[in-house]
């Protein structure tokens, strides 16, 4: 396969964390690595029993295959493969896939010598995975207490347990993370449409430059953030989003078994309306 | 630089106790109710139940007396609902009664001293005689509701003269001057603190509306409910959720409410526990108006009403389902009525236009 110009010196040996240099070699664009390898197990295993779970399911109607999580009743041990066992391997498989990823993020950027930006950020999002399948379950003391892999099956499991708590919206951490989430829309709309404007303007101009940019958003908002600044605050509204969606999934059960409307009781109590 | 590092630390140190000090601590206890992933499950919190179960210790039955001998028609005067018992068993059951209602004024709380216990001068005694007929028309004609375990007086007096948890109807609150009191949009006890409407009650449990709020069609193409409307069934939902300490997935699977397919069996006991409900005020509460004093109406002159806190009171199934009605039979069904008691009319079983109307959906 062939590589760009520039690219052969990123190619350089070394900075992996586990196998010496082992598996460090490039397929193609692709760097393997030790936790490329246990990634593709992982993927490769997990998909494959998602599968089986299919076939043993009663439908292959993409949009209602589903793989349950065991009953409650067997709680934090282990379940036969056809009784939520098959959940169990494949959270094994899903979390072991994510976290070589990050991983090998960390191998990448130790190659080429920049910070730990990425994987830092891409472990939020496995922390909510994370959260959502096993801490939250081992707290509440059962494996069932997880969502179940399907589609719409998730979605209605999503539904229920915001119902468990009679109306989620009065989560006060849901309301952050959904909050961090618009912002991380707009923010993203907003730079997203800045570079287009100056870097694809109509035929016959030239391509602006940052100082078109930061006069664009000053007369918009009065402020810009910057090039840079645009990125760090891209990366602060989404780890944001990532981190408030693993709190208000994990407060919810473990920390707080009624319902939301009633945690505001603390508002309504306050001295200051007597 | 350091200092500002211990402020940020002591500061968000300080956030977070704020915030986990208002919570509980794991584990909870939880219970499955619907097929395992689909999050139809109960999570309690084991202060809770050991609360719950403190709250609801029956009391020791009296001893049994044979239904043999004279009937207290006979020996009693003025006996209108309980005189076909035998005289042992009416005074085992006013003993009783006493005991449920008012332990601390005894039988005078009802028959005044000196009267007899013939004379009607207490509206106590008129109550009673009223809420006797109630509770055995609960028994008889709404098993779908009461089940096996049946009501007894005990079930929401709990030994207090008027059961802790009733309702009357709500004249809603201050408003500015010009301003429509919109019945909703501050904090609803009715509705678990939440903003819903501030009297579901009176729509759903006096009122014979149906709570059928989900379209049928993918876009409402006529008729239908308002969005106000459809959150006076949220507030009652929210009201069955805190007077059974359960929350929505006990009864429904939340991806569709209305689908009664997809709902669990207790849903259908409390389709008839709303029924059982609207009779009990309209046929029961509702008449003694005119006769009680004004210190036992509403704001509004009503009467104080049942809804399903009053006799729940917090649990799933009152006193946790214990069996009351076992030791005292004479309860579980209507006594000979008076000539004009109200407990003759036929009672709301549902009949078949009903179960068609559960089996299409929307009532919720």
């Amino acid at each position: 396969m062939s590589m760009m110009s520039f690219e052969k010196k990123y190619r350089v040996r070394g900075g992996t964390l586990l196998g010496g240099d082992l598996f460090d070699f490039w397929v193609g664009p692709f760097y393997v690595g030790f936790f490329g390898i246990t990634t593709l197990f992982f993927a490769v295993t997990g998909t494959a029993l998602i599968f089986y779970g299919a076939a043993l399911g009663d439908t292959w109607n993409i949009w209602r295959i589903n793989i349950a999580p065991p009953d409650l009743s067997y709680g934090l041990g282990l379940a036969p493969l056809k009784e939520g066992g098959l959940w169990q391997i494949i959270t094994i498989c899903a979390t072991g896939a994510f976290v070589s990823w990050i991983l090998r993020q960390v191998e990448i950027s130790r190659k080429l010598g920049m910070g730990l930006h990425v994987p830092f950020a891409f472990s939020f999002a496995v922390l909510a995975y994370v959260t959502l399948v096993i801490i939250r379950p081992m707290l509440l003391g059962a494996w069932g207490h997880g969502f179940p892999y399907g589609i719409m099956s998730h979605l209605d499991w999503v539904s229920n347990v915001g119902y468990q708590f009679l109306h989620f919206h009065y989560n006060p951490a849901h309301m952050l993370a959904v909050t961090f989430f618009f912002t991380t829309a707009l923010a993203l709309s907003m730079h997203g449409s800045l570079i287009l404007m100056a870097t694809n303007p109509r035929a016959g101009e030239t391509v602006k430059t940052g100082e078109h940019e930061n006069t664009y958003f000053r007369d918009d908002i009065g402020y810009s953030i910057g090039a840079l600044g645009i990125h760090r605050l891209g990366t602060f509204v989404a780890i944001s989003a990532a981190f408030w969606s693993a709190v208000c999934i994990v407060l919810s059960g473990p920390f707080w078994t009624k319902g939301w409307p009633e945690w505001w009781n603390w508002w309504l109590t306050l001295p200051i309306w007597y | 630089m350091k200092t500002l590092t211990t402020k940020l630390f002591a500061t968000v140190g300080l956030g977070t106790a704020l915030l986990l000090g208002g919570c509980e601590m794991p584990p909870p206890e939880s219970t499955q109710w619907g097929y395992r992933g689909t999050g139809m499950e109960g999570l309690y919190n084991p202060d809770t139940l050991n609360e719950l179960d403190a709250n609801n210790i029956v009391p020791e039955a009296l001893p049994a007396v044979p239904a043999v001998g004279p009937k207290s028609k006979d020996v009693y005067q003025n006996v209108q609902v309980l005189g076909d018992l035998s005289v042992g068993e009416f005074t085992r059951l006013m003993a009783a009664i006493t005991e449920w209602v008012s332990p601390e004024e005894g039988c005078n709380y009802c028959h005044v001293a000196g009267e007899g216990f013939a004379a009607d001068t207490l509206y106590t005694k008129k109550v009673a005689r009223v809420m006797i007929q109630m509770t055995q028309n609960a028994n008889e004609n709404w098993s779908q509701h009461v089940g096996g375990a049946g009501v007894t007086c005990y079930t929401c007096h709990r030994g207090k003269n008027v059961p802790e948890y009733v309702w009357n109807i709500n004249p809603g609150h201050k408003v500015a001057g010009g301003m429509k009191n919109q019945m909703q949009n501050v904090s609803s006890v009715a509705a678990g603190l939440s903003s819903l409407p501030v009297d579901p009650f009176t729509p759903y449990l006096l009122d014979a509306r149906n709570g059928r709020h989900a379209g049928t069609t993918a876009l409402r193409d006529e008729g239908g409910v308002s969005l106000k409307e459809s959150e006076w069934g949220y507030s009652l939902m929210m009201h069955f959720s805190s007077a059974l300490g359960v929350n929505c997935t006990y009864c429904h699977n939340s991806r569709a409410f209305s689908r009664w397919e997809e709902s669990s069996p207790q849903r259908v006991t409390a389709w008839h526990g709303i029924r059982m409900v609207r009779e009990m005020n309209n046929d029961y509460v509702d008449p003694t108006t005119d006769w009680l004093p004004p210190h036992r109406l509403g704001k509004l002159g009503d009467a104080q009403k049942v809804n399903c806190e009053t006799c729940h009171q917090g649990a799933y199934k009152p006193l946790l389902g214990a069996n009351m009605i076992k030791d005292y039979p004479n309860l579980a069904r209507l006594a000979q009525p008076e000539p004009e008691a109200p407990a003759e009319e036929a009672s709301e079983i549902p009949e078949a236009n009903d179960m068609a109307d559960m089996a299409t959906g929307g009532d919720q």
